[in-house]
Parts: C-alpha cells; structure tokens; sequence
C-alpha cells in the first residue's frame, strides 16, 4: 500500500491529481490518500480529507512507500519507521502555503540523500515508479542529535538541579 | 538554583509535535507536562498530562486570543518552572506569558526552517533563555544559537 498525504495545512491537489493520474495507470497498486478539505475526487485511490493521528500512524506502519507534501512531520515520522518516502513541495508562489520554507526543505533533504524528492507534478511519475521498486530504508533513532538532546539537559541540570530517578 | 520544579512542552500539530517528541530522552528524570492542538496525542505521552488549547495562526485575530487565553490557562493551573516549545504559535504564546510569570524559557526553531527562521520563531526569540535554531547557517551573535537538530 502506497500513503498518500497532504499534512494539516490545507489542500494540495496539484500533489493529488499527479498521484491519481499515476494510481490510475498503475491498477495493481492500492493506494490511501489523506488529501484535505478539497472539492477533488481521487478516482484511482481511497481518499479522506484528514486521518485522525491514530489511523493515520497505523497506515504509516502499514504501507510500503510514502508520498508526501514536504512536510517535516511526514518526513520524520518516514525516517523513523524506515519508509521510502517521495516529497513535492508546496509552493507559496501557488498560494499552496504563507513562505516557501517546503522548497528549502525539499532541497535539504535532497541533498542528504534520505529522501526522494520530486520538484514538481511533472516529475512526480518517474520519482513514483522509482520509489515503488524501493526496498525499506534505514531507520533513524527516535532521538533528537545527542548535542541538540545535552544541551537541553544542561540548562535543565542549570534551572530545575538534576534529573531524579 | 530553583530545583524540583515542573517542565511544561508545547507544540502545536504534525511537525512541531513529532520534533517535541524526539525532544524526551532530554525530559528524563523531569516531571513533564505537555500541551498541544489534539487530544488524540495523549496516547503518546503516557503517564503525563496533555493538555489541549485551540490550534491557530497569526491569521485569525480571534483564534489567537482563543489560543492565548488556554494558554495562560495551563500556565496558572502547571507553574512550570521551565517552557519548552519546538513552535508554532501556541508556543511563541507560552513563551510569552511564561517569561511573564518567571519561568525560564527555551525555544527550538523547527527544523523545516533551513534558510530563515520562522515567523513565530523570530518573536520568541525575544522571550527565550536558551534561543536554539536546527540550522547552523542560522547561528548569530544577539539570534538563535545552532546546537544539534532533531535528526
């Protein structure tokens, strides 16, 4: 099964369409997509306008790839269960969101390699037929950075003494 | 030293709670209480309060108050002695109100914020004691201070 998802932030149908474009000639993959409060009707794939956080975890865990907004939530949730997962960006230019940090996301991730990205819906159908071949990936640590997680700790140690227990 | 006292850790939806979450193994040993946008995430934080204020953005005047009056809310009900937020607008508020009340205050800009700091994250800044951003081109002397990201 294929996750398709859109995050909280409102409709992204430009991401929609391609996908169901591609859903629709490819019949012998299932695909569930979260797509927002939109007047589009996926044709070729399951769709709601939002998941409740419980159902949606579960098809996170389910499903064998993930295609995605560029959304830091989705990207992280991805990495931790060691999914594939295919982000486009949101565009502000498009009014699709308030500043285009997704496209500085989107380019970051790229660039670290753990993430496939697809600059728009033109490009979304190659990046797909890559990513359905893709075994899992390796999964990160549910923690933040050691030095991001001491350095907490230290101003707690400074301000509330040292951790019990 | 003020010892013993309470952390309360603020994130609204999605991204900000997932990186609040990967945040915990530096609450070890802490009483933590945590407050967000949706009940359902209590179930991630078992054994620690949730509690829920309404979710909104600079957009909605209205839905700000809304936001800041829970809030405040939680502040007086927790005192916590420390605020930990990873944003957006729910945090930049605690943080506000927080420094009010005496509280020290932390501020984790999110990690979608690779080449400017966020909107929230820019006010909150100013009523954060320890001011950190997850991109280490973002460090400057009177901003943010790089130390690590949640990946």
């Amino acid at each position: 099964m294929i996750l398709v998802t859109v995050g909280t932030q409102g409709p992204f149908d430009r991401l929609v369409r391609a996908v169901d474009a591609w859903a629709a000639a490819h019949p012998e993959q299932r695909l569930v997509a979260q797509i927002g409060a939109t007047d589009f009707q996926p044709a070729a794939m399951e769709s709601a306008a939002n998941l409740d956080p419980i159902r949606f975890e579960r098809l996170l865990r389910e499903a064998d790839c993930i295609v995605a907004h560029a959304g830091m939530g989705t990207i992280l949730k991805a990495l931790e269960l060691g999914k594939p997962v295919l982000i486009m960006p949101r565009r502000a230019a498009l009014g699709e969101q308030r500043n285009e940090h997704q496209l500085a996301t989107a380019e970051r991730f790229a660039r670290l390699g753990v993430v496939q990205v697809a600059a728009d819906e033109h490009e979304l159908p190659a990046k797909l037929d890559v990513l359905v071949q893709q075994g899992n990936v390796e999964r990160i640590s549910n923690s933040a950075s050691p030095e991001l997680i001491g350095r907490l700790r230290g101003f707690l140690g400074e301000h509330l003494g040292p951790p019990q227990g | 030293m003020r010892t013993g006292g309470k952390v309360l850790a603020v994130a609204s939806g999605g991204g900000h709670w997932v990186q609040l979450m990967r945040l915990r193994p530096a609450l070890e040993g802490y009483e933590v209480a945590y407050c967000s946008v949706h009940p359902e995430y209590a179930e991630q934080v078992p054994g620690c309060r949730l509690h829920v204020v309404h979710d909104s953005n600079a957009k909605s005047k209205w839905g700000v108050l809304r936001t800041a009056l829970g809030i405040l809310w939680v502040l007086l009900k927790e005192r916590p002695a420390v605020v930990l937020s990873t944003g957006a607008a729910p945090g930049g508020l605690a943080l506000f109100f927080a420094k009010k009340l005496g509280a020290k205050t932390i501020w984790i800009d999110s990690i979608a914020n690779a080449e400017v700091l966020s909107l929230s994250g820019q006010k909150a800044g100013r009523y954060a004691d320890l001011w950190l951003t997850q991109w280490p081109e973002l460090a400057a002397d009177g901003g943010p201070e790089y130390s690590g990201s949640v990946l």
